[in-house]
């Protein structure tokens, strides 16, 4: 690479300092010019993630500075039944919100993506749950699933199909399936707007020829939407389940991981055990259980993302 | 293979108009290119045929049967797109077998009509490529190819050989005609390049403004030009229009030019005694002459290209080209003259550029 790059010839001895002969190194250049992001790299990323490595191993909480312990967090985390639960809603949460964010984000996109009235206006609307901040609209939600004031319990009672009240949020699966729910509706706008952005890149005549060719519009979806959109749809998704998988504030704003824990993510719990429970080290230990769960995600989507045959340049 | 009736075709977008009114007869088994200049309506004409584009007024049909309200696929066509749309994540083999595929036929037939059609076009080596590992040539063969493999009744080809380079579009050019010879399926064919007009067309329809200018084989278009458009659009280098006055004086007729000199013209031309009318000559019609004979004219640009000279100059200030088969070696600024070959030169209606009739 270094040798495309012709370095301007400086005589011997023509006067130029070790400061000049420096400028012109191309190496030292690229080091130079690489130093802003590498700190930025440095302070907030790599740094925050080997200290909560370190705490994990440590019995750290607040107030006193721990002592290397080794695995003993993680050995009391596996007898730990409240763990294991937020493990397996977490799995829940991320599976289900990805799922419906998905089949949801998928059929808005290809519905925006027809000649439809006030289009634009119909896009700008799809991104309101995007922009709205989080806190602002689990309140909402908040006041949505209220035992007393649920807006979906007075409308169903109003028009007759229940008689009493629904408890959104006292019942651990009623809890769980609420926040999910909320969870959709927040993450539905981005997979919504960068599918549609996928499903622009498709050439308008690939489906007039295939209409030609005696497609129907479920075959042109089947045929040539859906797997043109395949790259696009891994791209997303990944994000999507990375995201929900780490997510944090809806549940902490509308139930806080209860009811008696039914709702707790790994994030909440973390948090719960770390800043209010005091014990820095388990929640430390627990944000560092998410690692393998993410990195197992990141690689599905990186065989997912590997460039298909159709996507390569010519052979020759 | 099936004939292709157009009645009185209108199209609309909103408030548009832009097929106004078009009436083509195509026999079973013609070529027949619709060419215009661009915004001219032969695309959209075209999308019509194929069922791409609503009909707003009028009528198609296909071998005898209306198709105005039928979808594409019941129409038992195949279309060659200007950007090929081959589908980018199929093999060459599944582009082609992509329609038979659809309607279920049986892999033994997908595969030997594959095979033949790929044979027809020197496909068999590329099955297994992907679009995007093919040159322009090949992806426009593939493109032909998965037209071919449907045997349908009517080829639509719309401005296939734009994308490519010169040199690939005339030999793509020779190949498409080949195959017409070969497969005699009726071909409608759409292109702003009228060379390619000339070339492949048994029938050539002039286009413009969304309605017809006039329709005839290639050589009746560049011999007896209806008007002035079709006289300026068929033929390249373009037809030399000239203003001027007829003059009639006992059995002579002529025409005179602004400048004064007077062009004379064969005893049978039309036109009255005072007429405007516009000259028109072609660059291949005119005379390079010595002496006082024909018309001054300054020379402006002389292009060799090998095979003939083409000269372009000004007579009394409008530019006229003319085309050398010896080689000349004029200098810009200098005087040359020339004479247009009267019995060969059309005269329009200065007022409607009709031409007047002989």
């Amino acid at each position: 690479m270094h040798a495309a790059v012709k370095e301007p010839a400086v005589p011997r001895g023509s006067g130029l300092g070790a400061l000049g002969r420096l400028s012109n190194n191309v190496t030292f250049l690229g080091l130079l010019f690489m130093l802003p992001a590498a700190a930025l790299l440095l302070v907030f990323l790599t740094y925050p993630l080997g200290l909560g490595m370190w705490l994990g191993l440590t019995d750290t909480k607040i107030g006193r500075s721990g002592e290397f312990i080794g695995l003993e967090n993680y050995q009391a985390l596996w007898d730990d039944d409240v763990f294991w639960l937020s493990v397996r809603t977490t799995i829940l949460y991320t599976s289900v919100a990805s799922f419906f964010k998905f089949v949801l984000g998928l059929w808005l996109a290809l519905l925006l993506n027809q000649n439809i009235a006030f289009k634009s206006f119909m896009r700008a609307i799809l991104l309101l749950p995007w922009i709205v901040p989080t806190t602002l609209s689990a309140i909402a939600f908040w006041w949505i699933y209220d035992s007393q004031f649920s807006i979906i319990s007075w409308a169903l009672t109003k028009m007759g199909l229940i008689h009493g009240y629904i408890d959104f949020l006292g019942d651990g699966w009623n809890a769980r399936w609420s926040v999910i729910a909320a969870n959709v509706w927040r993450g539905i706008p981005f997979v919504a707007i960068s599918l549609l952005a996928g499903l622009q890149t498709i050439s308008p005549s690939l489906y007039e020829a295939a209409t030609i060719d005696g497609a129907s519009p479920w075959q042109n979806f089947r045929f040539i939407t859906y797997p043109l959109l395949t790259p696009i749809i891994a791209i997303v998704m990944t994000f999507s389940v990375l995201f929900t998988f780490t997510d944090f504030q809806l549940i902490y704003v509308i139930t806080r991981g209860g009811p008696v824990n039914y709702t707790h993510l790994m994030a909440t719990l973390s948090f719960q055990r770390a800043i209010p429970g005091g014990n820095l080290a388990e929640g430390a230990a627990i944000a560092m259980a998410m690692v393998p769960f993410l990195i197992g995600a990141i690689l599905i989507s990186f065989f997912g993302l590997q460039r298909r045959a159709w996507q390569q340049g010519s052979k020759d | 293979m099936a004939s292709v009736s157009i009645q009185q075709t209108q199209k609309y977008f909103g408030q548009t108009h832009i097929i106004k009114g078009v009436s083509i007869d195509i026999a079973d088994g013609e070529f027949c290119v619709l060419v215009g200049p661009s915004g001219c309506g032969k695309s959209t004409l075209l999308r019509m045929i194929a069922g791409l584009e609503e009909i707003s007024g009028g009528q198609i049909s296909i071998g005898g049967k209306v198709v105005n309200n039928m979808p594409p696929k019941e129409r038992d066509i195949a279309m060659v797109f200007q950007n090929y749309a081959l589908y980018p994540h199929m093999t060459v083999r599944d582009n082609m077998a992509f329609s038979l595929m659809l309607a279920k036929r049986e892999k033994s037939v997908i595969d030997e009509r594959v095979g033949k059609a790929a044979g027809i076009l020197g496909l068999n080596q590329l099955l297994d490529r992907y679009p995007r590992q093919l040159s322009g040539g090949q992806r426009q063969r593939v493109a032909m190819g998965r037209a071919i493999v449907r045997d349908p009744q009517v080829f639509l080809f719309d401005e296939p050989l734009s994308n490519l380079d010169a040199k690939l579009r005339v030999q793509m050019r020779t190949e498409i005609k080949e195959l017409h010879q070969r497969l005699k399926t009726t071909s409608i064919y759409v292109t702003h390049d009228q060379i390619e007009a000339m070339t492949m067309a048994d029938k050539i329809v002039v286009m413009r403004d969304g309605l017809v200018e006039q329709i005839g084989t290639p050589l009746e278009l560049y011999d007896n030009p209806a008007n002035q458009f079709v006289a300026g659009f068929i033929g390249s280098p373009s037809m030399n229009f000239l203003p001027g006055t007829v003059m009639r004086s006992g059995g002579n007729v002529g025409v005179q030019l602004s400048d004064g000199v007077v062009l004379q013209m064969p005893s049978g031309t039309a036109g009255a005694d005072g007429q405007k009318v516009i000259f028109g000559t072609r660059p291949e019609h005119v005379e390079l002459v010595g002496g006082s004979e024909g018309v001054a004219a300054e020379v402006v640009v002389v292009e060799p290209t090998g095979a003939d000279t083409q000269v372009y100059s000004k007579i009394s200030g409008t530019e006229v080209t003319t085309i050398f088969r010896e080689r000349h070696d004029f200098k810009p600024g200098s005087t040359i003259r020339l004479r247009p070959d009267p019995t060969r030169a059309h005269l329009f209606d200065a007022a409607n550029g009709n031409r007047l009739a002989a």
